[in-house]
């Protein structure tokens, strides 16, 4: 098939205040007509300045070509002028953005911004351009899209802004479409709605996919062809099946083997470390077994916000954040809840330490209740559970050094003497596979693994029975990813502990959990066994949630060529609203299913 | 270990950074040093220039050069250019003060409106809005015209009328700030309150607030000179200020009995500003390396 | 609004209250003293005896009735005066704010265009030149040029008094000339402040993801920057211009005393010169009311600008 865009030797290079930084290297590859390309690796790997290299929107003076050229059919993008380019961008060549959030403009209407595209490109007037745009919105299923054309972008939710930017993209049905990671700001539902879609209308289109992504499981669904990229150079292109069956290069395989894949713990009833390239094969990887004493037990946790409002600031409705929630954790063992944006989870874990205060419920640790403890006495309490953040950027103090950080929980709770201190700071950093060269650093001058290290040792620093990982590992590159969740399984082992594993990554979660529980809209749907959840889904958010999840394994493609998943309702009622209990039926053994109306 | 991921080696304190990305910016360090120089003429100035401010040491109204007065003489026939060296002193020390004073009260309920919200934001929020709305020259001739011209009442009554700037921005950091996972995880880890609130929150937020803080000083230094030009100044002591606002009757017949004052506030606030601006630059953390 | 004007005139109170001497010994001073007797008459008839809450609820029934109670420089009721010298300072105030806004987001948008050129580094310098001069310095500086070297403008008052017949426009144009010097100086500070401000967030904007995204979709410099940057520049510069009333408010009142124009500044002045206290604390409660007002107008912009805003 023919070449539409074919790039050869690019470089391009960084100007920052040390120095000019190659970030693209040599790189060449083509996109042929009508297929998808995917583009993967991991951040900073370049992948994100290639494209816009190939719109022709590289930040002035920070970013530049420095050699190479990109044909796009067959013309070289170098030798046209600013006019003619700007004639080719969103009309021959179209791009969506990572965060549609922030991608679409919030002082304009979605219909202006649909309609403002086809009249710079197909010299229509206004109101034919409108007719067009409202036609563009329905055929990227926006609801009433001729009222919807009215909205402002703040009107419309996450998934619904990126169906927009699509609409905006293929409205003069370019030749390609670039993709920049169009998914990875969304929850896993909408992901597979959008990926349905722009395969939709690639198929109808006829038009090219450049799609951009870390994530091997998304590209396992979208590609033809890969093009693997680490630090600014190709490291190994082919066939999507070729990649995944059959890879060469070693960055390749060390990815592959670091991407936990949906499914291949169903026969595991433990869970283990991953095996990841570069470990010694002989290495044996223990299951976790835990015991069956309970450490945690939770009943009936509910957990609400006032929403206040009016002249007088008076509460006027609340968010029911947490409805009626019951679970046990055993000691040396994973719970996992799992569940989208605003299910609650996070709610669940801030409010077991009363980061948040609960507005009712039992929460028993040990057998002493958390909730009716004083300040004081819930100080003490607060020492056994501790809590793992998700953004490695801001969960440790930019402003002292890491000592300090790692060493804040045990001065506060006075349990070790001076002398010890720093012997004791240097055994977790040996804990937690750190130099204890590092303890006189600062935040910035680490890694994202590296940060999430310090974080788990200062939630070890007190010996807690507990640890509540809220979404730790989400912000961290696959490969950083898979070593951060060994080292916590290791962890596990050694030193008996349970977790509170808080995540949104199916895939993830079959890894490290003996237990689940699947949340949406403040109440648990169903609980149990992670084989039991995984293998045997009742309540049909549990299922629709496995559907959406893409596997890292080209062969286990979804098919669905239309989904459309129910939109999330709001959490936020009025003063009166009485909230049902929770009822469940028992499926099996621990396994439970909600049966009360939860919103989906 | 595995990790490929990119890290310097040297371990140097944030601080230290923020010194050297100030020193680099020669506009900074000339201001700094502009500052320091007119701090030095003000408070040893007199030792080597002892003429007294008040004294009528000729006639009036000589000009700038004659006379052997390099600045002249004013209304009174007193030595113009003795005025300014010892107007520096007060109108630097105003400065400063004022200045010291609006950060305290706008650091203090900045932050426990941020940190505790509810009510507690509430109110305080409404009082810094109320301060916001009233004119502050207007509030504080009231205050003076009221309460007497003295250093103390002027200083006091600047600090009074200029804190809302700075409450505002202590508290939208805050807010920022204490959703922070550090903060949370501080607060899990057994930290209370008021440790939150003065080891955590506030070095957190304190660059903002100190290029607010230094551009008060500018801000207070012409603040009084507005005050003694309308005749609400200290009759004890000479400011810059005070020298305009007495010769102001004249300014068509002596233009140097204004000029030269006027130069003198000019040079100071803008040396002031250009330290604010090369604070700014330093301690933004945009602007560092994450 | 309401609960703002009440504190003012609350605190007022306050200060009056706690301010050493009372109005009897004010009036007592300007009439070449008094004895014992005379003073206690005088505090009766003011109601100085009564007690303090009583006291209070008085004054607020006052003001709230618009007396504001009596200037004994100028004999007459101060309501009265202030009406009179009111709409100058409006005309100036909104006038030099209008104006600042104008100049400030011309300069700011097109110095954004190009960080590090030369006018960029233009704005940077003028905004230092506005925030390092007292603004009654640069009046002073206006006036000696203006009145000594080029005089194409009246340097002082705001009417001139030969011209007695005419229409209205002749009346209007001779405002406007006398207008000029008092609204560039009061302007220069905060036009110097808003282009800054304006070119500083222009920056931002065009770093923003949705400018990439109007790029992607090929329309040309000029409509990115100014349909779709321009737009969302504006709220952070309409804010600070809201924020800033009352500083233009305590400019004006500076400026006036340098122009000797006849709004409320120079009888503020005027007002400390006679120890006229009344006269002073009914000038802050009208500029109070002044730049509530004006928050108003700036919040009704920002809403007008960005649907987002609920008010």
């Amino acid at each position: 098939m023919e070449d539409l865009v074919s790039i050869n030797n690019l470089n391009i290079e960084a100007r920052t205040r040390a120095g000019t930084l190659k970030v693209v290297n040599d790189l060449s590859f083509t996109i042929k007509k009508s297929e998808t390309l995917c583009v993967v690796g991991e951040s900073g790997c370049g992948k994100s300045v290639t494209a816009l290299s190939l719109m022709s929107l590289l930040p002035e003076g920070i970013l530049n070509v420095s050699s190479g050229d990109i044909l796009f059919d067959n013309t070289n993008l170098a030798q046209l002028s600013e006019a003619e380019i700007e004639g080719i961008r969103g009309n021959d060549i179209s791009m969506i953005f990572q965060e549609p959030m922030t991608s679409l403009n919030p002082l304009f209407t979605v219909g202006e911004q649909v309609s403002e595209v086809i009249r710079r490109h197909k010299n229509l007037n206004k109101e034919k351009a409108w007719v067009s745009a409202v036609e563009l919105l329905d055929a990227v299923k926006i609801p009433n899209p001729d009222k919807r054309a009215f909205d402002y972008p703040f009107q419309l939710s996450g998934g619904q802004r990126q169906r927009v930017m699509i609409a905006i993209a293929l409205a003069c049905q370019p030749k390609i479409l670039i993709a920049d990671e169009p998914t990875t700001a969304l929850d896993v539902t909408i992901q597979a709605e959008i990926l349905a879609l722009i395969n939709m209308l690639k198929q109808e289109t006829g038009t090219a996919v450049m799609f951009i992504t870390h994530d091997m499981a998304v590209v396992a669904q979208m590609a033809d062809r890969v093009v693997v990229m680490h630090p600014g150079k190709k490291v190994e292109e082919g066939t999507v099946h070729e990649i995944f069956n059959n890879p060469q290069h070693e960055y390749t395989k060390s990815l592959l083997a670091a991407v936990p894949k949906l499914g291949e713990m169903a026969s595991k009833k433990y869970p283990e470390p991953m095996r990841l390239v570069g470990e010694k094969k002989t290495k044996a990887l223990k299951p976790i077994v835990g015991t069956n004493e309970p450490l945690l037990e939770v009943n009936n946790l509910v957990t609400r916000y006032p929403v206040k409002g009016g002249v007088l600031r008076r509460t006027v409705a609340r968010v029911h954040a947490v409805e009626d929630v019951s679970f046990t954790i055993m000691k040396g063992k994973t719970l996992s809840l799992v569940g989208e944006s605003g299910c609650g989870k996070s709610t669940v874990g801030r409010s077991l330490i009363r980061l948040v205060e609960p507005t009712s419920g039992d929460v028993n640790l040990d057998g002493q209740n958390i909730l009716s403890l004083n300040q004081k006495d819930m100080r003490e309490a607060r020492s056994n559970i501790q809590m793992v953040f998700q953004d490695p950027f801001s969960s440790l103090n930019p402003q002292r050094p890491l000592f300090d950080q790692v060493a804040e929980p045990l001065r506060n709770y006075g349990t070790v003497k001076r002398e010890i201190l720093q012997e004791k700071i240097g055994d977790l950093f040996d804990r937690v596979k750190l130099p204890r060269s590092f303890m006189q650093r600062y935040p910035h001058q680490l890694s994202g693994g590296q940060r999430q290290r310090i974080a788990i040792a200062r939630a070890l620093a007190l010996n807690p029975k507990l640890i509540i990982a809220d979404e730790a590992v989400s912000a961290l590159d696959v490969s950083v990813q898979a070593q951060v969740l060994n080292l916590m399984m290791e962890l596990q082992v050694d030193l008996g502990l349970s977790f509170l594993f808080i995540s949104h990554d199916m895939a993830v979660v079959e890894r490290v959990s003996h237990d689940v529980g699947v949340m949406y809209l403040g109440r648990l749907v169903e609980i149990g066994p992670r084989q039991a959840i995984f293998r045997n889904p009742q309540h049909p958010y549990t299922q629709d949630l496995l559907k959406a999840v893409p596997i890292a394994d080209p062969d286990k493609r979804k098919s669905e060529r239309d989904l459309n998943f129910k939109p999330l309702p709001s959490p936020i009622h009025d003063l009166n609203y009485k909230a049902e209990p929770s009822v469940y039926r028992k499926v099996a053994k621990d396994h439970y299913v909600l049966t009360t109306d939860c919103g989906y | 270990m595995l990790e490929n991921e990119e890290i310097e080696e040297p371990t140097i304190k944030p601080v230290k950074e923020i010194f050297q990305t100030f020193f680099k910016s020669y506009s900074a360090v000339t201001g700094l040093i502009i500052l320091i120089g007119i701090a030095v003429m003000g408070f040893i100035g007199p030792i080597f220039y002892p003429t007294d401010p008040f004294d009528m040491v000729w006639m009036p109204f000589s000009p700038p050069g004659a006379d052997g007065f390099l600045l002249g003489t004013d209304y009174l026939g007193r030595d113009i250019l003795s005025q300014i060296i010892n107007g520096a002193r007060v109108s630097i020390a105003i400065g400063f003060s004022a200045a010291l004073v609006s950060c305290f009260i706008g650091v203090g309920i900045g932050s426990f409106a941020g940190f505790y919200g509810g009510w507690v934001e509430e109110t305080l929020m409404r009082i810094t809005e109320f301060f916001q709305v009233l004119p502050t020259l207007l509030f504080a001739m009231v205050i003076v015209a009221l309460f007497g011209s003295s250093v103390l009442s002027i200083t006091l009554a600047i600090g009074a009328v200029s804190w809302a700037s700075v409450a505002r921005i202590t508290r939208s950091e805050f807010l920022r700030i204490k959703e922070l996972d550090f903060v949370l995880a501080s607060r899990s880890s057994g930290s209370n309150n008021m440790a939150l609130i003065f080891k955590v929150i506030l070095p957190n937020a304190a660059a903002p607030i100190i290029v607010q803080s230094a551009l008060l000083v500018g801000a207070a230094i012409t603040f009084e000179a507005g005050l003694a030009f309308l005749g609400l100044s200290d009759p004890n002591v000479i400011s810059w200020g005070q020298v305009i606002g007495s010769n102001r009757v004249y300014i068509l017949d002596a233009t140097y009995t204004v000029t030269f004052p006027g130069v003198a506030i000019f040079i100071t606030v803008l040396a002031i500003s250009l330290v604010g601006d090369g604070l700014n630059d330093a301690l933004n953390p945009k602007l560092r390396s994450r | 609004m309401l609960l703002v004007l009440l504190v003012v005139v609350v605190l007022n109170f306050l200060m009056l209250h706690l301010a050493p001497g009372d109005i009897a010994d004010t009036i007592a001073q300007t009439m070449g003293g008094a004895d014992e007797q005379d003073m206690a008459e005088l505090r009766k008839q003011y109601g100085l005896d009564q007690p303090f809450f009583i006291q209070l609820f008085n004054y607020v029934v006052r003001v709230a009735l618009l007396d504001f109670g009596h200037s004994h420089f100028y004999n007459l009721p101060v309501f009265d005066l202030i009406m009179e010298r009111f709409p100058a300072t409006l005309l100036l105030v909104f006038s030099a704010q209008i104006l600042s806004l104008f100049v400030g987001i011309l300069l700011g948008v097109y110095a954004a265009q190009n960080p590090n050129g030369l006018s960029s580094l233009f704005v940077n310098m003028f905004s230092l030149f506005g925030y390092a001069a007292p603004v009654f310095w640069t009046g002073i500086l206006l006036l000696i040029a203006f009145s000594l070297h080029i005089p194409i403008f009246p340097v002082s008052g705001m009417r001139d008094i030969t011209i007695e017949s005419g229409n209205f426009f002749v009346h209007f144009f001779d405002v406007l000339r006398h207008l000029f010097l008092p609204m560039i100086t009061l302007a220069s500070i905060f036009f110097a402040y808003y282009s800054r401000l304006c070119r500083a967030s222009m920056l931002e904007v065009l770093g923003a993801d949705f400018v990439r995204t109007a790029k992607a979709k090929g329309l040309s410099k000029k409509d990115v920057l100014l349909k779709h940057a321009l737009k969302n520049s504006l709220s952070p510069v309409i804010t600070f211009a809201g924020l800033s009333f009352s500083a233009v408010v305590s400019g004006a009142i500076l400026v006036e005393t340098v122009y000797s124009w006849p709004g409320l500044g120079t009888l503020a002045f005027n007002s400390i010169i006679s120890r006229d206290t009344p006269v002073l604390l009914g000038i802050l409660i009208f500029s109070t009311l002044m730049v509530t007002v004006g928050n108003l107008l700036t919040d009704l912009t920002l809403k007008a600008l960005d649907p987002r805003i609920k008010i």
